[in-house]
């Protein structure tokens, strides 16, 4: 199969360049990462509106924080690892605990900063910042429901943090297809379990639905794009209408998208749960394909975890 | 404006309603709110353009407290140039209050942000100045900061920001009473030459006692006639100003007065046969 590849963080330039044409409002704030993060792209169509702070993540935060008092939009950018742990106080305390305009943009999530090694590779972001109140958290899984997630974020009032990725992923989404903030799609319809994905992972979850389906096992596919406000009605239903669920995630399972899942079904429909993503683990440099099989994120990795928690029922 | 005289009148009122607040809620910072109350006396009765009854007013300063936890000197300043009764300063850290024991902007409105882990008020003066700026307006960013607050890291962040983007319409305000929990500021983790610190990062620096209204009229004055820079009041003060058992004493730094303590500090405020 023949797919288009482009890295989410695309997705986010273009979103960006979309909100700067249709609202003069909107503000771009960088930690020095702007080639990387893709907020290169509006620097460069928006000079006046872009502001790079240095290595100053705390400062960006509260650089943002002011001018969302002053009526702008602004969009903090840098890598989802420094942003989202050492800017951590300053997201809680200035940002959410005043519900601030503010928007926050994790580049190179899960470990799509291979390479790297573990210092760069974000896997706890989602779980500090869902724990939050008054946060959005967005991981779209390819760059155009990453285009449509920063468009959504910069028309939603009060704080945001957007995950994307560095690699080039498949670009599966259509620009047609529906997205708001808080509903999850559901790609595939399925009858004998779930999988509940969340990010450039989705796609495995769409290769593991095709391997399962020539097994004769009928896979839901649900991308949860919004981690939070959780779309407990979809994860609800999955969970009466096929009996077991497995979650699909490129970031640490405790806190993460397996986490909030779990906390979702142990209070209202308590059924078998397998997790793929990281287990309580850093990881090491690699490419994000060698980091994926040697951690357990391929689609054979949820085909197996969907045969295991089948077992369960 | 008010008068020099008149100022000096409310700046004992301010005290009392530090000393009376933080007294009824058994807890709270005095020490620090009570060395900035000239400065925010000032601040608010004198140089701010803002409207107390109308709070989301756009064209206002703005006034940041980075140091949270002086919050009974802001809700006083507050409370007497009429954002809310007076009476209410005594439900301060009380359940279901407006006046928490750190501000919240979301209880209580004229607060403009939510403060009191340190460190973190100048980088947002500095994003609302940012954004005063593009919005072609001459309204001002005002920011008070505890010296052993100049210990978190995020401050010299901003300062650099401030200092890049040319921020002329940001003034911080610096109270250099030089103590801090643990004891002296200089005995804990020292900050000076603040001045020199300060100028080095190309801030226009202006020296003053913060207990001298005078002087801090004067030092506002020339804050906002400077241009091209951002600039700094260094403010040296007093912790405990005006109660003389809580002055230069670090331990009241976060401790509230009994009921003797109170009309003791009372007593030195107004005098013994005035009103206590």
């Amino acid at each position: 199969m023949s797919v288009k590849m482009l890295p989410t963080r695309d997705g986010y330039g273009y979103g960006l360049l979309e909100l700067g044409a249709a609202n003069p409002d909107v503000l771009v704030l960088d930690a020095d990462l702007a080639k990387s993060t893709r907020s290169d792209w509006f620097a460069a169509k928006y000079p006046d509106r872009f502001f790079d702070i240095g290595i100053a993540e705390q400062d960006m935060i509260g650089t943002a924080a002011g001018l969302s008092l002053g009526g702008k939009i602004p969009f903090a950018t840098t890598y989802g690892v420094f942003v989202a742990g050492r800017a951590w106080d300053q997201i809680r305390t200035t940002v959410c605990y005043s519900d601030l305009n503010v928007k926050i943009a994790g580049a190179h999530g899960g470990i799509s900063a291979g390479g790297d090694g573990a210092t760069h590779q974000a896997l706890e972001d989602i779980a500090l910042m869902r724990v939050l109140p008054n946060m959005r958290v967005l991981v779209p899984c390819d760059a155009i429901e990453a285009r449509k997630a920063t468009v959504a974020a910069g028309n939603v009032q009060g704080p945001c943090f957007l995950r994307f990725a560095r690699e080039a992923t498949p670009v599966f989404t259509e620009e047609g297809d529906y997205f708001e903030i808080g509903t999850a799609n559901v790609l595939k319809s399925g009858i004998d379990v779930s999988i509940i994905a969340t990010g450039p992972i989705v796609y495995e979850a769409l290769l593991a639905h095709e391997q399962l389906a020539s097994d004769g096992i009928s896979a839901r596919v649900i991308n949860m794009h919004t981690i939070k406000p959780l779309d407990e009605a979809a994860i609800l239903a999955a969970a009466r209408e096929t009996g077991a669920i497995v979650t699909a995630e490129e970031a640490q399972i405790y806190g993460g998208l397996g986490g909030a899942v779990a906390e979702v079904l142990v209070r209202h429909c308590p059924i078998p749960v397998e997790m793929v993503g990281i287990a309580d683990t850093f990881l090491e440099c690699g490419t994000p394909e060698e980091l994926a099989v040697k951690y357990g994120l391929t689609a054979k990795d949820i085909v197996k975890a969907v045969k295991k928690v089948m077992a369960r029922k | 404006m008010e008068s020099l005289e008149r100022l000096k009148e409310i700046c004992k009122d301010v005290r009392a309603d530090i000393v009376r607040m933080t007294s009824a809620a058994g807890s709270g910072h005095p020490g620090g709110s009570l060395s900035a109350v000239e400065a925010m006396t000032v601040l608010f009765f004198g140089v701010m353009n803002h409207r107390p009854t109308e709070t989301d007013w756009p064209e206002r300063d703005r006034f940041f407290l980075s140091k949270g936890h002086a919050c009974p000197v802001l809700y006083s300043v507050m409370a007497r140039s009429g954002y809310f009764p007076v009476e209410e300063l005594l439900t301060l850290r009380k359940c279901g209050t407006r006046l928490q024991g750190h501000p919240s902007c979301k209880t209580l409105p004229g607060i403009e942000v939510s403060s009191g882990s340190l460190g973190q008020g100048l980088s947002i003066a500095n994003g609302f100045a940012l954004a005063t700026r593009i919005n072609q307006k001459d309204y001002r960013a005002y920011c008070l900061l505890g010296d052993g607050e100049l210990q978190e890291g995020q401050v010299w962040e901003a300062i650099m920001t401030a200092a890049h983007y040319k921020l002329d319409n940001v003034c911080a305000v610096v109270d250099y009473n030089g103590l801090q929990i643990d004891g002296d500021v200089e005995t804990v983790m020292g900050i000076a030459p603040l001045k020199q610190k300060w100028e080095s990062f190309n801030w226009h620096v202006i020296e003053a006692d913060g207990n001298d209204a005078a002087q801090m009229l004067s030092a506002y004055k020339e804050a906002k006639q400077t241009r091209g820079c951002p600039s700094v009041i260094i403010m040296k003060t007093i912790k405990g100003k005006g109660i003389s058992f809580m002055e230069n004493v670090a331990g009241w730094h976060g401790k509230a007065p009994n009921r003797a303590e109170l009309q003791k500090a009372l007593d030195e405020i107004y005098g013994k046969e005035n009103k206590s």
